[in-house]
């Protein structure tokens, strides 16, 4: 299937350059050198051939062959992939391992999907059927729950000429033949899809069902729609891996794809040690059945990082394509962006901003429109909600990375390195984040919870930025020179930041907030505040409030009252009313 | 030499150019990517250098030990056919070594057939095992609110003049296993040590040469050699052998390897010296953009696999260029490594040993490797809490410089006194005191002790109950 296009004429680092074919594709796969390690061609002139090695290139000769395939980098989709570890090609690290012991070497070659498993294939077109690119031809069982959609791949369509029976088949078998014109092609369970072409859809629509996270300061105050594109920038230590991991573990999303991109190996190790014993609770099954990992790390070879993003998009559009609501998270998009200014540099291309080459914004954009909601081929409708996370050089949110992103996320939660030295976690600055979706998920909490959440949040708002203002003065001339009423709105805000903002993501009961317990928390919060001033503005000093046992109560509820006894915050009401209740009887006279 | 010498292997005359540590050769066919090769200058005396770029009938070399004396004539080039490789064996400890792993310290060549390549391979996240044994320093801010786990990298952040090096000796004199607070220390299974120095004065290498014989663990370290005047380039391979060593002790011998790696920066700015002859397009502050994933290729060597009861735990060195912490440096090593021990200029000229800036400090795995069973049940909310009163304490500081501290409010008079006492009596220890995990617990919660029991928001209401002894413990 490949044969010789070329001889090595050059190499540096990942980048290969040959001589030969004028045949060669842009963006075509191709086998480097004697080990045939995998590559991508990124540049064509006259006949040289500039290729992007996905291995270490170490013992690599000039002299050597290379070999086209014909193919662009794609890859596999089908039954398989949930619960799956891959590094950025779509290898899947379990069978490296098996192979190679615990050290990835070169030249590694595996199917990404299991040709042996056998799959209970029930169909769902008859012979006749006139069908288009998408439509689900049958369904399996990917895990105990969790339906797979077969879909016909989005280029073909025609007249089913025959359909499997229900059956077991593996994923290479037909499990379908389809007439388009005068051909007759068969089809089976396994698609193969170029990772750098966006999979098709009907078209968008609005984006206006948040995706529930159970991270209060996410869900409450910055919420993401489903579909929707949120940043994460911030320095080394101050959360964008744990908020990650949380989201990966607590959002209702059916299918999570998480791509470590150039980060820790610990980090991938301790998602695979932990997935597996954690328990969805929409489903009741292990996280892991709904999870895809794509692994590589900053170690593992520089230009499979840069594919990797395009490998976790790609298996996330095609789960949407069935239908479900997918999150994708990427740890650590500026690596990705760093392996793009890695390869160009090594190619002399000419530097824009602190290196990166000037197709940088570009790139991003392109990824960062992959995500969306939208109505698919076959008339379902389907999400893919991008989180990604930026690692800004010395925490400076100047930088080109962080800036270009900017433009195209609608959705920034911004770490704040003070606050995570102080142990405010989720150090999310609440000051420095925003989301555009706030007035497009209103509705739903309406409906959903009966409550007017937006106005609620952006009274908390208004205090918190009060606030903020208020800590200038008292940095100057200390708290006593403020009048009780905006001693007040301190003490409430005390109360938000700790009793809300904060959320330990390694304590069971805090760990995930169901939106009934995030609304009531806020609620009690801002009940608290509007019967305090009360009594304040009767002239009751503000240390008695201060001092109120409810206070601290009202802090320790989030890790005290788990999201099944609500009822306990009807106790926490009642108390406000009995402590706040005597006070205002006093101050009354 | 170290490396497996090729017989035969491609012997060329042409130098094109040299620049710097870098030489161009020409006239050479077949030449493999970061190949090693020998240089024989005019005089006949030999050096080695790897490939850094092949073209076609030319070839990028750097040479280790320099150009200096290195002419376009009388340059023979000789390619050897493989990687850089060095040799592994367990007698290997209790040796010294220059910066590309051949001995100094007088004794012969390691006797072993086993040769590794420096670079490594990456591990496989899945062949993995989380790190979750913690490893009792018997230093405060570290077992207390920083823990170092077996299989954890954990860089020392410092500046010029502070003790980071006393404190990596302390740290590697002292440490043990780890056991449950309480519970008999028993004699730790004994560490494995490799040291590198990259750049660094004579008397660096003396003063841990010393700390290990007094400890008597020389003959349990292996220490790899580049000093300040030593050629810089070979820093570039130094903590390489030396990973590679502590690679072969930990996952094929089976040890726990603790290695530490001093002075981190040097080792950077050779690698910026090499990119800048090269003429490659800078990032940062001369630095090369591939600076993050080349740290990366050291600083993943480390933890701890499946297929062996060894681990590595790394302890990198680094001074801050003008204590800026967002220097390239230690802003790339903190987003790769698993958390940082910063020291504080303030703290060291107030006399605080060692002056860990408690701070901006952090152990990313220390959530895994403590608590019930591990260490005591309170000890993730109480090293919480102590973050969340010292980070008070700062604020408070700030106002009684512009309100003075009468003016404050009773609540923030004590959390100045709580940060004083948390300075001297935490944070401050000798170099010879070596606290159990026990002891470091109580000394935190006396000093919380101090603060008003609502204050402490951050345990739970049953851990105030056994362990707050403050003036309203009873109410
Ligand atoms: N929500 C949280 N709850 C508790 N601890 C947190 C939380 N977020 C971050 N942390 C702490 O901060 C450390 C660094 O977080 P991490 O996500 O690894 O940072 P980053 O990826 O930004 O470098 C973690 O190891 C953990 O100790
Ligand atoms: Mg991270």
């Amino acid at each position: 299937m490949s044969e010789q296009v070329g001889t090595i004429t050059w190499i540096s680092g990942p980048v290969v350059r040959a001589r030969g074919s004028r045949n060669v594709g842009m963006l075509e796969l191709v086998e480097v050198g004697a080990d045939r390690l995998v590559g991508e061609v990124i540049g064509l002139e006259g006949d040289q051939i500039t290729v992007q090695v996905y291995e270490e290139t170490a013992g690599m000769q000039t002299g050597a062959p290379i070999y086209g395939t014909g193919l662009p980098l794609s890859v596999e989709l089908g039954p398989g992939l949930i619960q799956s570890i891959y590094d950025g090609v779509q290898r899947p690290l379990p069978l490296i391992e098996e192979a190679m012991g615990s050290f990835i070497q070169r030249g590694a070659r595996f199917d990404s999907i299991s040709r042996e498993k056998k799959w209970k294939f029930t169909p769902k077109v008859k012979t006749g059927d006139e069908v288009k690119g998408g439509v689900i031809l049958g369904t399996v069982m990917e895990t105990e729950t969790f339906e797979h959609r077969i879909m016909l791949n989005p280029d073909d369509s025609g007249t089913i000429t025959w359909i499997a029976p229900v059956g077991e088949y593996t994923v290479d078998e037909p499990i379908a033949k389809l007439r388009m014109g005068k051909e007759e092609k068969s089809v089976t369970m396994l698609q193969r899809w170029p990772v750098r072409r966006a999979r098709p859809f009907v078209n968008r629509r609005g984006a206006n069902t948040p995706l529930i996270t159970g991270q209060r300061i996410l869900d409450t105050f910055f919420p993401v729609a489903k579909g929707g594109a949120a940043g994460i920038p911030g320095p080394f230590g101050s959360g964008k891996t744990v908020t990650q991991h949380s989201i990966a573990k607590y959002a209702d999303a059916e299918v999570i794809v998480y791509i470590g991109c150039g980060e820790r190996g610990n980090e991938m190790t301790e998602v695979l040690q932990e997935f597996p014993h954690l328990v969805d609770p929409r489903t009741g099954r292990p996280l892991m059945e709904r999870t895809v990992l794509i692994a590589n790390t900053s170690n593992m070879p520089v230009a499979a990082r840069e594919a990797s993003i395009y490998t976790g998009i790609t298996i996330a559009e095609y789960y949407r394509d069935m239908g479900y609501h997918v999150a994708l998270m990427a740890d650590s998009t500026s690596r990705w962006a760093e392996a793009l200014r890695e390869v160009s540099g090594r190619l002399e291309e000419m530097p824009a901003e602190e290196g990166y080459p000037a197709y940088l914004a570009g790139r991003l954009a392109e990824f960062y429109e992959r995500a969306g909601y939208v109505n698919n081929l076959n008339g379902s409708q389907g999400s893919v909600s991008i989180v990604g996370a930026v690692s800004p050089p010395g925490g400076d949110f100047s930088e080109p990375v962080t800036q270009h992103t900017k433009r195209y996320i609608r959705c920034f939660w911004a770490l704040d390195k003070s606050l995570a030295s102080a142990r405010h976690f989720p150090a999310i600055n609440w000051l420095d984040s925003y989301s555009e979706y706030i007035e497009d998920v209103a509705a739903w909490w309406r409906e959903k919870v009966g409550k007017d959440w937006l106005s609620m949040r952006n009274r908390a708002m208004e205090l918190l930025s009060e606030e903020s203002r208020l800590s200038q003065i008292v940095k100057l001339v200390g708290p006593d020179a403020l009048p009780y009423t905006e001693r007040m709105i301190l003490e409430t805000t005390r109360l938000i930041r700790e009793g809300i903002l904060q959320q330990n993501a390694t304590e069971a009961v805090d760990a995930y907030s169901s939106i009934e317990k995030q609304i009531r928390l806020l609620e009690l919060v801002l009940y608290f505040h509007e019967r305090g001033m009360a009594i304040v503005k009767r002239g009751a000093p503000i240390n008695l409030i201060h001092d109120l046992p409810v206070v601290d109560t009202i802090i320790r509820a989030k890790s005290t009252i788990t999201n099944e006894e609500m009822h306990k915050f009807d106790d926490i009401q009642k108390q406000i009313d009995q402590q706040m209740g005597r006070l205002d009887a006093e101050y009354r006279s | 030499m170290s490396e497996i010498t090729v017989q035969g292997g491609q012997e060329v005359l042409g130098v094109r150019r040299i620049e710097g540590p870098i030489i161009v050769v020409e006239g050479a066919a077949n030449v493999s990517y970061d190949e090693v090769v020998e240089i024989q200058d005019p005089r006949g005396e030999l050096r080695r250098g790897r490939v850094l770029e092949v073209g076609e009938g030319f070839a990028v070399v750097q040479v280790f030990s320099g150009s200096t004396g290195l002419s376009i004539d009388g340059t023979r080039v000789r390619f050897l056919g493989g990687t850089l490789h060095i040799p592994v064996a367990e007698e290997m400890l209790g040796r010294i070594f220059d910066g590309l792993g051949s001995p100094i310290d007088g004794g012969p060549e390691p006797l072993t057939d086993r040769y590794m390549d420096v670079n490594g391979l990456p591990i496989n996240p899945t062949a993995r095992i989380y790190p979750r044994d913690y490893i009792q320093t018997g230093i405060s801010t570290i077992d207390g609110v920083n823990t170092l786990l077996r299989g954890q990298k954990l860089p020392l952040f410092s500046g010029a003049g502070m003790p980071h090096d006393q404190l990596a000796a302390q740290i590697v004199r002292q440490a043990t296993l780890g056991k449950v607070a309480g519970a008999p220390q028993t004699e730790g299974e004994e560490f494995a040590i490799v040291f590198a120095a990259m750049g660094v004065k004579n008397d660096v290498a003396d003063y841990f040469r010393r700390s290990f014989t007094e400890s008597g663990a020389l003959t349990r370290v292996a220490m790899f050699l580049n000093l300040a005047d030593d050629p810089p380039v070979e820093r570039i391979v130094t903590p390489r052998a030396a990973l590679t060593l502590a690679e072969y002790l930990a996952y094929e011998r089976e040890m726990h390897v603790l290695v530490v790696l001093t002075d981190m920066t040097n080792y950077g700015e050779a690698l910026r010296q090499i990119s800048n002859v090269r003429g490659e397009v800078p990032s940062r502050k001369g630095y090369p953009g591939y600076l993050y994933s080349d740290l990366a290729s050291m600083y993943e060597r480390t933890g701890r696999i499946r297929t062996s009861k060894g681990s590595i735990t790394q302890i990198p060195i680094l001074t801050m260029p003008n204590d800026d912490i967002t220097h390239p440096m230690p802003d790339l090593t903190g987003y790769i490594t698993e958390g940082q021990i910063v020291l504080g200029r303030e703290l060291n000229f107030a006399g605080i040993y060692p002056p860990v800036a408690v701070l901006p400090s952090l152990s990313r795995l220390m959530k895994d490797g403590i608590g019930k069973n591990r260490t005591r049940d309170d000890h993730p909310r109480w090293g919480a809490q102590l973050y969340a009163a010292y980070a008070k304490t700062q604020d408070v500081r700030a106002l009684a410089s512009v309100i003075g501290e009468e003016e404050l409010t009773e609540v923030d008079q004590k959390y100045l006194q709580f940060g004083r006492a948390f300075e001297r009596e935490f944070v401050n220890q000798s170099f010879t005191e070596n606290r159990t995990i026990e002891r470091t617990l109580e000394i935190g919660w006396k000093l919380l002790s101090m603060l008003p029991k609502q204050e402490l928001t951050r345990v739970t209401l049953d851990e105030i109950a056994q362990y707050y002894k403050g003036e309203d413990a009873s109410s």
